[in-house]
């Protein structure tokens, strides 16, 4: 499959959304990939942190279907170590919030178990329900 | 002396233990807590769009009621502390987001007020010597893992505890209360957080490499300050699941830890509702 870019999806609106939700400049990234080697969860992505802002980048926005802005929980790791100073938490945030947009909550209180719900923290639920839906 | 106390939706259900432990070393100590009125949640994520307004008026709303109760806030819950130290950093560093927000508030928040960790008043209030000095029960041979998790030291422009990367705040409470402390790698990565609700095999997974690093460096033991961290490494060896693991570690929080060691009452233990028992590692008390 071939991927076209172009200057103008990467000045097109779909950045111009994404660096204003999140407030961050995705161009200051160069692809160190610091944030992908310490990722707690990279292990479990379809694509890696730094993928997933290069996409950003080029403004291709099939990056919203990537499971990895749902796997991102914001612990802040990435943060604290980029050098070019960029909250990616903030870009997932960014990308959640489009993606939901545009094809609504990621989940619904009717999926959730009755177990589970018995089981987790009243801040995990809150968290839970405020990161995957609208 | 007494101190306004914010204890949020968890500890005051499912991390009961937390609270009870919590409230009575803080009183043994001479620091009693005394809990905020009219309290809410905070809101349990600190938002991350730039558009947060709303999300940011429940916390703003407690720092009203801190103010009130003489300016000083402290808490127990990581994720509170979390919420209230970054939402007071945007009221103070940004005065047309405190005017906006002032007009959702039901009285307007003036700046000011102080958020507190607890351990950060044992730190710098209390002192770790001073605390040393309180031990009843030195807890020699209790080998344990201090584990921090993610929203207590970072961003730490922002919440400013201790060093992300390094922490020594845990280590150097349970060292006062004569535990032998253990290090491990895996002391700030994240445990999956809310992802329990959302993706329950992801906080398992991650549950089981911080608890295999805890016990491959040797510990009986890991201590915590957050409800969810202690959550997500003690439900991912509840008793359904237990048959598949090498071996059990109890979760602990360090309240817990300070109520055995200052020689507390059992019953303020509040070590009766976790999935891994700990009891056992304090059977040889006398």
């Amino acid at each position: 499959m071939r991927t076209r870019i172009s200057v103008d999806s990467v000045r097109g609106e779909f950045v111009h959304q994404i660096e204003t939700i999140s407030g961050q400049s995705l161009l200051a990234c160069n692809q160190c990939g610091k944030c992908s080697a310490g990722c707690p969860v990279a292990f479990s992505t379809d694509i890696l942190p730094n993928q997933v802002i290069r996409l950003a980048q080029l403004g291709i926005d099939d990056v919203l279907d990537s499971q990895t802005i749902w796997s991102c929980a914001a612990c802040l790791t990435c943060v604290s170590r980029c050098p070019k100073g960029i909250d990616l938490p903030r870009v997932m945030e960014a990308m959640r919030q489009l993606k939901m947009e545009r094809d609504g909550n990621q989940i619904e209180t009717t999926d959730l178990s009755p177990e589970m719900v018995a089981e987790v923290p009243q801040l995990a639920l809150i968290g839970g329900f405020r990161k995957y839906m609208t | 002396m007494s101190i306004a106390f914010f204890p949020g939706c968890t500890l005051s259900t499912k991390a009961a233990g937390y609270d009870i432990s919590g409230r009575a070393v803080a009183q043994a100590l001479g620091m009693a807590f005394e809990e905020l009125a009219d309290w809410q949640c905070c809101g349990a994520t600190f938002p991350l769009a730039t558009d947060n307004t709303m999300a940011l008026i429940a916390p703003t709303r407690l720092l009203v009621q801190a103010q009130k109760a003489g300016g000083h806030v402290t808490t127990l819950c990581a994720i509170c502390f979390h919420v209230l130290r970054r939402t007071q950093h945007i009221l103070e560093h940004q005065p047309e987001m405190l005017e906006r927000i002032n007009w959702f508030t039901e009285e307007p928040y003036q700046g000011g007020a102080r958020v507190s960790h607890f351990l950060e008043l044992l730190r710098e209030e209390f002192t770790w010597g001073a605390l040393s000095g309180r031990v009843t029960q030195p807890l020699k041979g209790l080998k344990v893992a201090p584990y921090y998790g993610c929203l207590l030291l970072r961003p730490q422009a922002e919440i400013g505890l201790d060093n992300p990367d390094e922490p020594a705040i845990l280590h150097d409470c349970l060292a006062a209360l004569g535990c032998e402390v253990v290090d491990f790698p895996y002391q700030t990565e994240c445990c999956g957080s809310y992802l329990a609700v959302s993706k329950p095999d992801l906080p398992e997974k991650l549950a089981h490499d911080i608890l295999t690093s805890a016990r491959r460096n040797g510990a009986n033991a890991v201590v915590t300050a957050c409800p969810l961290c202690q959550f997500n490494l003690d439900y991912a060896q509840r008793k359904e699941i237990r048959h598949t693991l090498e071996d059990t570690l109890p979760v602990l929080y360090f309240t817990q830890v300070m109520a055995v060691a200052l020689g507390l009452d059992q019953d303020v233990w509040g070590m009766d509702k976790h999935y891994v028992d700990p009891l056992f590692l304090f059977s040889d008390l006398r």
